[in-house]
């Protein structure tokens, strides 16, 4: 069975965002850019069921612009065999990203689809939702465990009131929290040997793809400021406060 | 505009994430609601009551029972054939079926709104609410995620909706439920609850959070969350994480005790009325928003407030 990892490059999640002064977005000029978490946590995931023997080959695929190359690189090195680029400048959404990934997922015919919850840049929650409606299939959402047996996979899933289980027949679509693993670093002669791992290069159009966007940015403002307020001394100032808050 | 709001529920009642959902959808138009679930006829009279609300479609079938997004999307799909928007609360639930439902109508879902500017056009937050963009859609038909946290609740009592039956294709035959855990708690659910009390990292275990958090949050009647680090060492469940990637809560009044303020927590409770720091660091990140810090070590400072509560 082959596993399927798409991975984004997004800002890396130390750095404070900033927005253009002109409203138009995020800079991101100069910024340091990383694997978004969710989705290492999805390529360790694929690793481990690639070494229980539940899976034989791990692709990652990055739809972005030349420099999501690195990305693609941080997965091959942590240990994926091959990487796809789907090389694109255009801002690409979330349903034209479930369109690319369903055409690749159309041509490599994996059993299982590992994606990140969410991108932490665009906090969109959608694409894995959206790929497994494209490819008609089940998708177990915001794993905690995945278990893979025969034909179906199980997930525990993170939902508002605690746990769910859901078991799914393969192929399947599952997308990462945060608990469900801790991703492995990339050890300096893997990332040697990543360099020379097959890494494709491939456009949008190859998968007859149309990624004009559906939404259109009006403008990105900054969010009101909080100040900060003062300091209490002791308890029984704080006891004070919350009374004249009307909690205590 | 008329418009489908998917409510939340366990079969027995509404939850109130739904009740916010009613506010934003009613600023688009007419407000029509589905009920999906098993034996959830209650529910649906439950919710016709909610203020505002139009027609409520019931679609009562085993196969609903537990909102399998494989299930419900296709009944939402045929719904959509004579609504404009969808609108989902964004929580699990919703943010498991909508982008569902949305790529099956080839539409860009925007997703956890926290404004409406215009038939088309709304606000949301972005990196991890660091920058709030305001974003137009250029479908024909909406789909929708609505932050809780950003609109009202609409009046549960008072509305005067009829219920009526619909039916789906029912078990698509792709997912079976196999059981949960879900946490039961006397205290106030994080996301409505009016004063919340989190720990962090500093907590040390499960035994400490416990013996310090839980009685100060009980004389505060308070709601109990976590950072985090929190959750990922174990001291407390992952529902219980505030933060960018887990709940998002704006109460009257927060209090973060041993948590530093990371950007991916703040996100999640800086809207808050009023926040209230207690950290050993008085550099800690979070006195940058706290409106009242106290600067100690939470071991002596938790156990002598709840003392003097
Ligand atoms: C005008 C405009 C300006 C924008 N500006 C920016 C900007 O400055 N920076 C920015 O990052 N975004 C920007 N976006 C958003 C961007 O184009 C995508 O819409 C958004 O990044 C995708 O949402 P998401 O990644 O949050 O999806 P999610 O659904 O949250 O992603 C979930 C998972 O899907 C997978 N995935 C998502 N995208 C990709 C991908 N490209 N390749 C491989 N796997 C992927 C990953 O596994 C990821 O964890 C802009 C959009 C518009 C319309
Ligand atoms: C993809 C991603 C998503 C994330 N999502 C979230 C999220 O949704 N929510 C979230 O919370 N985090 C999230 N994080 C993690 C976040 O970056 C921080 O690591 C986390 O919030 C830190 O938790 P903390 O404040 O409890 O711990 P720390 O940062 O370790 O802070 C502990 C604090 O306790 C104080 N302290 C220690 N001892 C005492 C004492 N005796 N008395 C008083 N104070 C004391 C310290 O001064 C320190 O400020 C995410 C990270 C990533 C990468």
């Amino acid at each position: 069975m082959k596993i399927l990892v798409p991975v984004k490059r997004v800002i890396d999640y130390n750095v404070k965002p900033r927005v253009k002064a002109d409203g138009t977005g995020v800079d991101l000029a100069n910024v340091k850019m990383s694997m978004n978490p969710f989705d290492e946590i999805a390529v360790e995931e694929a690793l481990r069921l690639r070494e229980k023997g539940a899976a034989t080959e791990v692709i990652a695929v990055s739809v972005g612009p030349a420099k999501a190359t690195e990305t693609l690189r941080t997965a091959l090195a942590m240990g994926a065999d091959r990487a796809i680029l789907v090389q694109t400048d255009d801002e690409v959404e979330p349903l034209a990203v479930a369109k690319i990934l369903k055409a690749i997922a159309d041509a490599e015919a994996p059993g299982l689809v590992i994606l990140g919850k969410q991108a932490i840049d665009d906090d969109s929650n959608q694409t894995g939702q959206m790929l497994a409606a494209l490819m008609g299939r089940p998708q177990g959402t915001f794993a905690n465990e995945v278990t893979v047996e025969g034909d179906s996979v199980t997930v525990k899933r993170e939902i508002d009131g605690g746990l769910e289980t859901v078991k799914l027949s393969l192929p399947a679509i599952v997308t990462t929290d945060l608990r469900l693993n801790e991703p492995r670093y990339a050890s300096l002669p893997n990332i040697m040997k990543a360099k020379s791992k097959p890494l494709d290069t491939k456009s949008p159009a190859d998968y007859g793809v149309d990624t004009a966007p559906r939404l259109k940015t009006v403008k990105v403002n900054e969010p009101p400021v909080r100040q900060a307020g003062i300091k209490v001394a002791d308890v029984d100032e704080l006891v004070g406060k919350l009374k004249a808050l009307g909690i205590a | 505009m008329k418009t489908l709001v998917l409510v939340e529920h366990d079969n027995s009642s509404v939850k109130d994430a739904t009740l916010s959902t009613v506010t934003a959808a009613s600023k688009l138009g007419e407000v029509h609601l589905l009920v999906a679930g098993k034996g959830c006829a209650g529910v649906a009279d439950a919710a016709a009551k909610i203020a505002g609300v139009g027609k409520v479609h019931l679609a009562d079938d085993a196969a609903y029972e537990h909102q399998l997004a494989e299930n419900l999307a296709p009944l939402i799909v045929d719904l959509m054939g004579h609504h404009d928007a969808f609108l989902a609360p964004a929580t699990t639930t919703g943010k498991n079926v909508a982008p569902r439902v949305a790529a099956l109508l080839d539409v860009m879902q925007v997703s956890e709104i926290i404004g409406i500017e215009g038939d088309k056009t709304f606000v949301r937050p972005i990196y991890a609410g660091n920058a709030i963009a305001t974003v137009e859609s250029s479908d024909p038909k909406l789909v929708i995620t609505v932050r809780g946290t950003a609109f009202d609740k609409a009046a549960s009592e008072g509305g005067a909706g009829t219920v009526e039956a619909v039916s789906g294709a029912g078990d698509a035959g792709l997912s079976t439920f196999q059981g949960s855990e879900l946490a039961k708690s006397e205290r106030p659910e994080l996301t409505s609850a009016k004063v919340i009390v989190s720990g962090g990292r500093a907590l040390k275990d499960s035994e400490t959070f416990k013996e310090l958090i839980f009685p100060l949050a009980d004389k505060l009647n308070a709601g109990v969350g976590a950072s985090r680090a929190a959750v990922d060492a174990g001291y407390v469940p992952n529902d219980f994480q505030v933060g960018q990637t887990g709940k998002i809560v704006a109460p009257e009044v927060y209090i973060a005790v041993g948590i530093s303020g990371a950007i991916q927590h703040l996100a999640g409770m800086k809207d808050s009325k009023t926040i209230i720091a207690i950290n050993k660091d008085e550099d800690a990140p979070i006195f940058q928003v706290a409106d009242i810090g106290l600067v100690g070590d939470l071991f002596k400072i938790v156990p002598e407030l709840t003392g003097k509560l």
